[in-house]
């Protein structure tokens, strides 16, 4: 194939993974209930009508509580995970981290059942704390990677220096290494963040009475009258992620060239 | 974290501890619990623990089990098949023919979709190949049909494409890794040695690049099987998978064992399929090679 089919094909390929977020905001406008073509006029009506769902509140600060416990979890996690398995060799160091690692590869239905289970049995019941907690396992593989690259780049003997110049382990770390990674720190903890944000699977099963958004969505979309609404809501949502993404691979690329190293692409 | 005076392998164990203690009180000891669970019995909320196979005859008895675990392999092998073979030339496109610089932005556009509202974009996609939908409209108003296609949303085929959507940067991100990996010269060479564009690709690039197909596939491949979402909103009756009827045997019927059972099928079915691909996968590379 010539170069300027594959340019062709990236691009059709570009279209179909770019088509259903460009459609949320043509339904988001469009002054009809009926989410489907031809449309029938602009509209703001769906947007003001958010104001007037009183879950919906509940909803995103529940989602916000959860995401901001689950990032910081997951990233304090995911320093201790990335320090040691690039600066350090310990027994089993393949096995711990396939297994810190396993979920990114688990189906996510079978952390929620396994995750509802334990918490069932051990009398703890569920809510918004069983949440964080399934969250935490599936953000901090990401966090992980994130991390690992900035720590991988980090030439050791910066840390030693400082050491040799007299400060303590822990304070060559603090002073040295973690200003370094600290955008990878901040890229690990809002790509966790917008994972939290956005899951509905463990959610679903943890949750209880406590809706966060995706299952505040989910329950929406038995009506069709509350879709628009929903279409509304998810325009803001994309548009939030988009740019917490956005700063996220800024502070990434900078953590990287902060260590000096050539930007390899890509979250995963 | 390490105070000084530990030797470095002993700061190492107490550095991953946090984490490890973490995935192994809550990954792997509820598992433990699933697995332990399969083997119970419920009477509406009461479990009883007297260990017993009667979940798994259940659900080898029960003909709507082995057809929803039939279909699910079914649709997660096509989906698989689907992502990495749409996937492969996008990644091969952005290795060799995108500038250095750019390469990264276009890992970042690749990315975005992938990380904004997951239950909206499958909802989209339920508008997309609908009656009134955007299939349908376009090939209505390019005179392609005279009325509007049914046969596209609410079955398997509706699922494979929702899926395939949602799982491409999966697919694309070990394919492009492996892809950089390649030595330019050795392309070199064999175009100089006389191989055409096509036995070169054949012969040099797609052997080199099998690890990251290979993971790419089983990225692909055991995730989706847990995917009740998509089937639920675009797969209609004759569309569903086995995660609903574990879903539906956990919240809805109150028969955790069953689920448990069900949970542990699928997976072991998967873990045994993904193995059996990847020593499908190290022979045929060795066999090229």
């Amino acid at each position: 194939m010539g170069r300027r089919t594959l340019a062709a094909y990236a691009a059709v390929y570009m279209a179909f993974l770019y088509a259903p977020i460009a459609l949320l905001p043509i339904f988001a406008f469009n002054d009809s209930t009926v989410i489907a073509f031809p449309l029938d006029g602009a509209t703001t009506r769906w947007f003001a009508a958010l104001t007037a769902e009183p879950e919906l509140r509940g909803a995103l600060v529940n989602s916000l509580l959860v995401a901001a416990a689950s990032s910081a979890l997951a990233t304090l996690l995911g320093i201790c995970a990335a320090r040691a398995s690039t600066r350090h060799a310990f027994r089993g160091q393949r096995a711990i981290m396939g297994g810190i690692m396993l979920p990114l590869v688990l189906p996510e239905i079978i952390v929620a059942v396994a995750l509802l289970v334990a918490f069932i049995q051990l009398g703890l019941g569920i809510g918004l704390w069983a949440v964080v907690a399934g969250h935490v396992l599936i953000c901090t593989p990401f966090a992980i990677a994130i991390l690992s690259g900035a720590f991988g780049a980090l030439d050791p003997a910066m840390e030693e220096a400082a050491q040799d110049l007299g400060a303590g382990r822990w304070e060559a770390f603090r002073t040295v290494t973690l200003p370094l990674v600290m955008p990878a720190v901040i890229s690990a903890a809002l790509i966790s963040f917008i994972i939290s944000l956005d899951e509905f699977i463990i959610a679903f099963f943890l949750t209880g009475a406590e809706p966060t958004l995706p299952v505040y969505i989910w329950s929406q979309f038995r009506f069709p009258a509350k879709v628009p609404v929903v279409m509304a809501l998810g325009t803001i949502l994309v548009g939030a992620s988009v740019v917490l993404l956005i700063v996220a691979e800024v502070f990434r690329r900078r953590g990287l060239s902060r260590s000096g190293r050539r930007d390899a692409g890509g979250f995963l | 974290m390490a105070r000084s005076g530990f030797p470095a392998p002993s700061s190492g164990a107490l550095l991953i501890a946090p984490p490890a203690i973490y995935a192994l009180a809550l990954l792997a000891l509820p598992l433990a619990g699933v697995v332990a669970l399969s083997f119970f019995t419920q009477d509406r909320l009461v479990i009883d623990t007297a260990p017993t196979l009667a979940n798994y005859r259940e659900a080898a008895a029960g003909a709507i089990y082995r057809e929803l675990l039939g279909r699910s392999l079914g649709i997660a092998a096509a989906v698989t098949a689907v992502t990495v073979i749409l996937a492969f030339p996008v990644a091969y496109f952005v290795s060799f023919h995108v500038p250095e610089r750019r390469k990264s932005l276009w890992l970042f556009l690749i990315t975005i979709p992938f990380w904004t509202s997951y239950l909206i974009r499958v909802f989209l996609w339920k508008v997309i190949l609908g009656f009134n939908g955007v299939v349908n409209e376009t090939l209505l108003n390019l005179g392609l049909i005279d009325a509007p296609i049914q046969a596209i949303l609410y079955n398997p085929t509706a699922v494979v494409v929702t899926l395939a959507h949602a799982f491409a940067p999966f697919a694309i991100l070990p394919i492009f890794v492996s892809l950089e990996k390649i030595d330019r010269s050795l392309l070199e060479a064999s175009r100089d040695l006389g191989e055409g564009a096509v036995r070169t690709f054949v012969r040099v690039t797609l052997p080199l690049a099998t690890p990251g197909v290979t993971a790419a596939a089983l990225i692909v491949f055991i995730p989706v099987i847990g995917d009740y979402v998509t089937p639920r909103l675009v797969g209609g009756p004759g569309g569903l998978m086995i995660a609903n009827m574990i879903q539906t045997q956990f919240l809805r019927l109150n028969n955790a064992p069953l689920g448990a059972a069900l949970a542990v099928i699928s997976m072991a079915s998967v873990t045994v399929i993904a193995l059996g691909f990847v020593l499908l996968a190290r022979r045929l590379s060795r066999g090229a090679g």
